[in-house]
């Protein structure tokens, strides 16, 4: 087993595994591969192919947290032509668990904010596993108010398993930092434009994730609670994170279905991890589409729809 | 022993201990202090608005209790009784989520977690929501959120205020991302009220943790807690279980918010109508209430 790839990946795996053995085997011999290696490179498209039209919404959830998937940084890197962290709430800490500052997409000044996780042992415990603490959320509020007082539009990235349940996290108002936040982007007076890149964990994602349009990537998923969690509480089991997946709806087609997000941005064969660039393009072309729609609205209006939008969630009868 | 159990024949006595366990007292008319063990007598339990006479310790109250003994006497009006969960995801675990709902509303006999009334406090026009943690955990989903947003939109309306009382686990999880919506759309209603200055006093009780409190129970003009409520985000055993160790004897009580500045006061139950009549007619700049 190759471990970064998931198990329903192997025979991805396998078959790239083939096509570079060839291509070392062959390097200053004189017999030609290229129709046998091209033979190949046909067989691991088709494969990738099976094995992505038909996934269940566990092998989703599993995506969603790929090893290789593409990060905020990753997109930052490919989206803007320059970009300027900046850190800290000003009050207590830089919570590296969420990044954020000033970029520029196409020319135009953004404020980006989005989780970040780490891809090795170190940066995932510096990162906390995309997991923020109440001075991430805190930070990420005072960039939405620089944005808001310098008329910026506001790009979020969501990913993260959830915000971090620990006691100091607790001690310090980790509630109240997502409510607050909750209650600022309802009524930002600039565009809001959030991204499900990844994993989107409950609270902890939505405290960045209010705003005039909710994309989902193909393979990322939001929920109220995990798998794992919701399959031990209401079936006393973590084994049942499968089933408790496909109860939740979490994955996008569904959510859009459903009225919850707006827009399903379709990843690359194989997933966004197989070629993060083509993501990255992707996911720029449809954000400058939105700001264009979304900066041509007057405040006023923007902020109606905003609330309008907030309001009509709900399934109920009376 | 205290003398009331040494006046109990013996039996009495054991069925009162054994049969219940801890803090409940089968059917009866007695029930054990979860505070103290005191046996009390449940009518004089009531009237005391569920608080031990003995040790001030703080059983649940009922929503529809605790929202006809807030507001004055003969003014409460429930609002939106009608609204009903409906089940768009066909949640089922073990469980049917239709199920789930129909064996809640029989034994709390509300329609879902939330009860909304409009009533006065000392003459002063307010909104005022009460969460049934009775029912499935006082969990929010949908039917939670749009009566919370309704009674938040009509005491901007009426220029008025708004209470709520919380007491619950979070979101509802069988109702998926629509629950998780929730906590957006009552924050959203709640901004409308800061920018039109009226306020909002959000009480929380025992206990308030998860999407609840992270956001519409902590975004009060003035937060308040009641004794030792249990009051946070993660609840203690995720905790827990996240940092593999115990946790503070304490730990995320009302006493302890109050000390890292979570809240800005605690009032004992039996004080709550004086005290928010008081900070509300302050925050209205209106005279001051009567005793």
């Amino acid at each position: 087993m190759n471990p970064n790839f998931l198990d329903f990946e192997q025979p991805i795996a396998e078959l790239e595994g083939k096509i570079e053995e060839l291509r070392h085997a062959s390097h200053g011999q004189a017999f030609n591969i290229d129709e046998e290696v091209g033979r190949l490179r046909e067989k691991l498209k088709l494969k990738t192919a099976e094995i992505f039209r038909n996934l269940n919404s566990w092998q989703v959830t599993q995506l969603s947290r790929h090893p290789a998937r593409p990060y905020t940084l990753d997109y930052v890197g490919v989206i803007c032509e320059e970009f300027h962290e900046l850190a800290g709430d000003r009050a207590y800490a830089d919570d590296a668990a969420i990044v954020g500052g000033l970029g520029r997409i196409n020319g135009r000044a953004v404020v980006i904010i989005g989780h970040q996780k780490g891809r090795d042992t170190k940066t995932k415990v510096r990162r906390n596993f995309g997991m923020p603490r109440p001075e991430g959320y805190r930070k990420a509020l005072r960039l939405m108010k620089l944005a808001e007082r310098f008329g910026l539009p506001l790009v979020t990235l969501i990913d993260t398993p959830g915000a971090y349940p620990g006691v100091g996290a607790e001690e310090r108002g980790q509630s109240e930092a997502i409510a607050r936040n909750l209650l600022e982007m309802a009524g930002l007076k600039v565009p809001i434009v959030c991204t499900v890149i990844g994993e989107g964990g409950s609270g902890g994602a939505l405290a960045i994730g209010v705003g005039d349009r909710v994309n989902m990537l193909q393979y990322a998923t939001y929920s109220v609670i995990s798998p794992e969690g919701c399959a031990s509480i209401l079936w006393k089991s973590a084994e049942k994170a499968r089933d408790a997946a496909e109860a939740l709806g979490l994955t996008a087609p569904r959510l859009l279905e459903l009225g919850l997000i707006d827009k399903v941005i379709r990843e690359p064969l194989g997933g966004a991890h197989r070629n993060p660039r083509s993501m990255a393009i992707r996911l720029k072309a449809v954000l400058l589409n939105q700001l264009d729609e979304l900066e041509a609205m007057p405040v006023q209006d923007l902020l109606e729809r905003r609330y309008r939008r907030l309001r009509g969630y709900g399934a109920y009868q009376e | 022993m205290n003398w009331l159990q040494k006046i109990m024949t013996p039996r009495a006595r054991t069925q009162g201990t054994t049969a219940a366990g801890k803090g409940k007292v089968p059917e009866g008319v007695w029930e054990k202090c979860g505070g103290c063990g005191a046996v009390l007598y449940k009518p004089e339990l009531e009237r005391n608005l569920m608080v031990c006479p003995k040790c001030g310790h703080h059983h649940a109250i009922g929503a529809r209790a605790r929202l006809l003994s807030f507001l004055d006497e003969g003014s409460a009006q429930e609002l939106w009784a009608g609204l009903e969960p409906n089940d768009p995801l066909k949640f089922r675990d073990g469980k049917k989520y239709r199920d789930r709902i129909v064996a809640a509303q029989k034994s709390t006999g509300e329609k879902d977690a939330l009860l909304a009334m409009g009533g006065t406090l000392k003459g002063l026009p307010l909104m005022a929501t009460a969460f049934e943690f009775s029912y499935m955990g006082g969990s929010m989903g949908s039917v939670v959120g749009e009566k919370f947003t309704r009674a938040a939109e009509q005491a901007l309306a009426d220029r008025s205020a708004l209470v709520c009382f919380s007491a619950t686990g979070g979101a509802r999880m069988q109702e998926a991302l629509f629950s998780l919506m929730q906590m957006a759309k009552t924050s959203a209603a709640l901004a409308r009220l800061r920018e039109a200055g009226v306020p909002y006093v959000s009480v929380m009780t025992n206990p308030t943790t998860g999407g609840v409190s992270a956001s519409l129970a902590m975004l009060g003009d003035v937060n308040v807690g009641e004794p030792k409520a249990l009051i946070g985000f993660a609840g203690p055993r995720v905790i827990e279980q996240t940092v593999r160790e115990t946790l503070p004897e304490g730990f995320q009580r009302s006493e302890f918010l109050l000390e890292h500045g979570a809240i800005d006061l605690i009032v004992d139950r039996r004080e709550m109508r004086d005290k928010l009549a008081a900070v509300l007619a302050l925050l209205k700049r209106a005279p001051r209430a009567a005793a």
